[in-house]
């Protein structure tokens, strides 16, 4: 038996990626990162500022998402979000922008303690990358 | 009846009329492929949120607790209405369309005692409601600037409306639109998107999920994002079927140009041999007479 499962990332403007041939994906879910493997069960959760990983046979993949939804069922693990890149085609300027945004919106005063933590968030997972 | 030259301009005026309305045909044609690809591709996020929506509401254990964005503020006093007409016109019916389903809705509103605000999204929305209904318009918003229905415009406007829904503005919001069913045809819309109205669909699995974190934290994170979703989905079908709107509306006029071209040209003609006719009575007249 094979230990792959279907991945598919939407964005709202596309359907952003579909793969069949995952082994392993991890998700920057709310609470933690949280790897997914074939037979997971039912899920739903979202995610915090973070990087999927897709780990595959044709190789692995790194994404930046600001935020979304998981739902895993039945071996298909679909993932809602609006604001994904690739790690692949990210250079270091857009990088910059992103931080620069982010760090803009985690300086602000009015928000709330949610936001502040995701805009928190953000910051981190970007310094980290740079 | 008018003069040769007279004919002449308006035969002139006219064809350079058709012109201009053979071109936005195209420009229309090309644009509406486009937007129909990308409302195309946009519906797979938002069935999915759909669908993640209805499990996980058929999944909430403490129904009287549901967030108010699921189940309501208990009351319908206040109407919020979102109109979404495009910036542009000659569109043919498209915008009128939609103000005539919005403005039956708000006179049902009105009957029975409910308070109105409006929300126009598009400048030709606002241009033809603020006469009548101008101070129960709250907020004006268009996106002349951007090309392409975006979702970072929809999640504009969907903050904007859970912020006014939070500072306990209205009760219930609708969301005016046109869907695109096909270049002839389009439907004006009425959905309400607050609270969300799901009753009589099925979840489409019986199986329970996992939720983490729980249940009421998941869709009360949601549910701001599924009403940006609604409005981007929306802003899609409103922008192809404006394109198809404008499409027909200029196939037609350029059609009709090319009709009165004809009937002039005939008149111009007509006028022409009347002239020389004329002219060839007075000379043979006047030989005759010498």
């Amino acid at each position: 038996m094979s230990e792959e499962f279907k991945v598919e990332i939407v964005n709202p403007e596309k359907s952003f990626l579909v793969k069949d041939d995952v082994s392993e994906v991890v998700v920057p879910a709310f609470e933690g990162e949280m790897g997914i493997l074939k037979d997971h069960i039912s899920i739903i959760s979202f995610l915090k500022p973070g990087i999927i990983k897709i780990l595959s046979k044709s190789g692995d993949e790194n994404y930046y998402v600001e935020d979304g939804i998981v739902e895993f069922k039945n071996n298909n693990l679909s993932i809602l979000t609006s604001t994904i890149f690739n790690l692949a085609d990210m250079d270091k300027s857009k990088q910059q922008d992103l931080l620069k945004q982010a760090e803009e919106e985690a300086n602000k005063t009015d928000i709330n303690d949610q936001s502040k933590y995701l805009a928190d968030q953000k910051v981190e997972v970007l310094k980290t990358l740079n | 009846m008018a003069s040769l030259d007279d004919l002449k301009k308006r035969i002139a005026s006219v064809k350079s009329t058709q012109k201009i309305t053979k071109a936005m045909k195209m420009v229309a044609a090309a644009k509406l492929r486009r937007a129909q690809e990308s409302a195309e591709k946009g519906r797979p996020y938002s069935e999915k949120m759909n669908n993640v929506i209805l499990n996980l509401s058929n999944g909430i254990s403490d129904k009287e607790n549901a967030p108010k964005l699921l189940s309501g503020t208990g009351q319908e006093k206040t109407h919020l209405c979102v109109v979404m007409t495009s910036d542009r016109g000659l569109c043919g019916g498209f915008n009128s369309n939609i103000i005539k389903k919005a403005k039956s809705y708000f006179l049902k509103i009105l009957d029975e005692g409910k308070e109105l605000k409006i929300i126009t999204v598009g400048s030709k929305g606002n241009d033809q409601l603020k006469r009548v209904y101008g101070d129960k318009i709250v907020e004006n918003i268009s996106f002349k600037e951007s090309k392409n229905a975006n979702y970072f415009d929809a999640d504009k406007v969907g903050k904007m409306v859970i912020e006014k829904f939070e500072a306990g503005e209205f009760d219930v919001c609708t969301i005016f639109y046109n869907q695109f069913k096909n270049v002839i045809t389009q439907i004006p819309q009425a959905q309400q998107i607050i609270p969300l109205n799901n009753e009589g669909e099925e979840s489409s699995s019986e199986e329970s999920y996992e939720f983490e974190p729980d249940e009421d934290e998941i869709l009360s994170n949601l549910l701001p994002k599924n009403i940006s979703t609604q409005i981007f989905k929306a802003m899609l079908e409103n922008s192809a079927s404006e394109q198809g709107s404008r499409m027909s509306a200029m196939d037609n006029a350029t059609r009709n140009a090319g009709e009165m071209v004809d009937k002039l040209t005939i008149e111009y003609n007509r006028s022409r041999q009347a002239a020389i006719t004329k002219e060839l009575i007075e000379i043979i007249s006047g030989a005759e007479s010498l």
